[in-house]
């Protein structure tokens, strides 16, 4: 771990983090994530709008939000991807504007598509991104098949990806980005588009990543069931802000009603949960990647 | 699909990485691993590769028959079919490469590029990967157009040293305007725009260049264009070597330099440019 001892703290009273329950969590803290007014601004649509937010290491981190709510924008702004507006963040201590190069050492990124090449074999796939990461020749091979050993695709990784369930593509995907040990696993709606015992796999080995070897997962997802099941944090973002930040029993303890599920809690912050939009979004994707798999 | 497997223990789990090394050593090995994942890809499906070869044919075929006979275009002691052979050759590697950034769309439509984007692989490394890969697929050209021309009698070159700097150049000249169609790419980002763009320059390139007909036919205005055409120099390289009664124009050093510098220029556009695909 990289970071400095002045990182292992932050005081700023604008640190959304210092105001809720974690002031009680015995120091130090890591923040293995601390965004400073991350702002994304496409002409004068403000899409992820200052956020200030801390993150730290060995937990689930989940990002809620309704569509459009800039999840992706935030997460794509963290991983590299995409050049902030303004503001500034620092991942696993290293600053994301002066070193993303080192940023992308530590970390691992899965996108929202099933994005496996279905021409290369699952092999084939982590062969590919092993040699991106550098790894040596002997530690290649043996991560290789400790990856494909998790994923449980041992026994179909000389097939092509193109003949993978949807279940299976994620799975690969996701040890993928983990091939270089990143610190902190980014995964964009993990499991959307995938039937509920597949879902349940992918949880398994998120959970498998952050209980086993310590790392940071953030995720976003707009699932209840999936935000409930696997995250020990959730931070609800509607247009650009996070309006809510907590874990999800404090979130449902701060309602006020008996019995208040996540659900509740989500239409509180975010109005409506504009279910047809997301319904028709899912179908759109699954139906991409189904005609892609062909 | 059965019941999803447990996360199995994994013992080497927090060995230290070795340091990221920056080194031209590492640059290569990364190059050489987005080349080396598209050639197993062509392996699996090279019937693009076959569909590729019909045009080529049909303009040495028709197009050089009619030609030859008429005996309208002033090329020197070289029979014109013997001319516009390289030519031909020059134009199916432009056409392989300039449509590459289709497939750098598509990439980017399923997520791929954005997942690249995410590891610490320098940019440069994986345009110049996109590129020489381009150049692979290209070389398949070569053969055609090496037996077709060997079939209609065309005097080769077939010294080891010419057959090779041909080679060089097929996959020289592929890098350049596949990179250049990369950079289209990076700057449109769809491939309805992109299909666009694509038609609008394949044609003037060709046309402006040596292929077909010789500099010198050219009136002034189009003889500065040809000039400043990339085309042009692989063109003359190609000419030089793969005939055995030919010359080089501009002096093959001019061809190379030419060649290798745009090429250099193009990947470092092409990877300022890059991460714009992932936006």
């Amino acid at each position: 771990m990289s970071t400095d001892g002045s990182r292992e703290r932050i005081e700023t009273p604008s640190n959304p983090e210092l105001h809720g329950s974690l002031r009680s969590v015995p120091s130090p803290v890591r923040w293995i994530i601390e965004t400073h007014s991350l702002t994304k601004k496409y002409h004068d649509h403000v899409v992820v709008d200052g956020l200030t937010l801390a993150i730290s290491s060995g937990q689930i981190f989940g990002l809620l939000g309704p569509n459009g709510a800039g999840k992706s924008t935030f997460m794509k702004m963290l991983v590299t991807l995409l050049p902030p507006t303004s503001g500034t963040a620092s991942i696993a201590g290293i600053d994301l504007l002066q070193h993303p190069s080192l940023v992308r050492q530590e970390i691992g990124y899965v996108p929202q598509l099933l994005s496996a090449d279905s021409m290369l074999t699952g092999y084939e796939n982590l062969l590919i991104f092993a040699q991106l990461y550098d790894l040596p020749r002997q530690e290649r091979t043996l991560r290789i098949e400790q990856a494909l050993k998790t994923a449980g695709l041992s026994d179909v990784a000389q097939n092509l990806v193109g003949t993978y369930s949807g279940g299976m593509i994620r799975r690969l995907e996701i040890v993928t980005a983990t091939l270089h040990r990143p610190k902190i696993l980014f995964l964009d709606e993990p499991t959307v588009g995938l039937d509920p015992v597949a879902r349940h796999g992918i949880w398994r080995q998120i959970r498998g990543f952050v209980d086993d070897h310590g790392m940071t997962v953030v995720l976003t997802t707009h699932q209840m069931d999936e935000a409930d099941a696997i995250c020990d944090r959730i931070a609800i973002m509607v247009s650009g802000k996070v309006r809510a930040l907590g874990t999800v029993d404090e979130l449902k303890a701060g309602m006020n009603i008996p019995e208040a599920t996540l659900d509740d809690v989500f239409s509180f912050y975010a109005g409506s949960t504009n279910q047809t939009g997301e319904q028709f979004r899912d179908i759109a994707t699954t139906r991409r990647a189904a005609a892609r798999l062909g | 699909m059965t019941s999803p497997p447990l996360a199995v223990p994994l013992p080497d789990w927090d060995d230290p990485l070795p340091t990221p090394a920056v080194s031209p050593e590492s640059f290569l090995r990364k190059t050489f691993a987005i080349v080396g994942m598209d050639i197993r890809k062509l392996r699996r499906d090279p019937s693009e590769l076959l569909t590729r070869a019909i045009q080529p044919a049909l303009w040495l075929l028709v197009f050089g028959q009619v030609f030859t006979h008429a005996r309208s275009i002033p090329t020197g002691q070289l029979p014109y079919q013997d001319f516009m052979a390289p030519g031909i050759l020059a134009q199916s590697v432009l056409f392989i490469a300039i449509f590459y950034g289709i497939a750098v769309i598509w990439e980017r439509d399923l997520g791929i590029v954005h997942k690249m984007l995410a590891t610490p692989t320098p940019r440069a490394a994986l345009v110049l990967g996109k590129g020489l890969s381009a150049g692979v697929r290209a070389l398949s050209q070569a053969l055609i157009i090496y037996f077709l021309a060997w079939w209609l009698g065309v005097k080769l070159n077939w010294h080891p040293l010419a057959v090779a700097g041909v080679l060089v150049a097929v996959v020289l000249g592929a890098a350049l305007f596949s990179t250049f169609s990369l950079i289209i790419a990076c700057l449109v980002k769809t491939r309805e725009r992109f299909m666009g763009v694509g038609q609008v320059m394949t044609m003037p390139l060709f046309f402006a260049s040596n292929a077909i007909y010789p500099i010198s036919m050219m009136p002034s205005w189009l003889k500065a264009v040809a000039w400043a055409n990339p085309l042009t120099y692989e063109v003359d390289a190609l000419r030089s070597l793969m005939l055995a009664n030919s010359h080089s124009e501009f002096g093959l050093l001019m061809d190379f330099t030419v060649l290798i510098s745009t090429t250099l220029v193009l990947t470092l556009i092409g990877a300022r440019l890059y991460p714009r695909l992932a936006t």
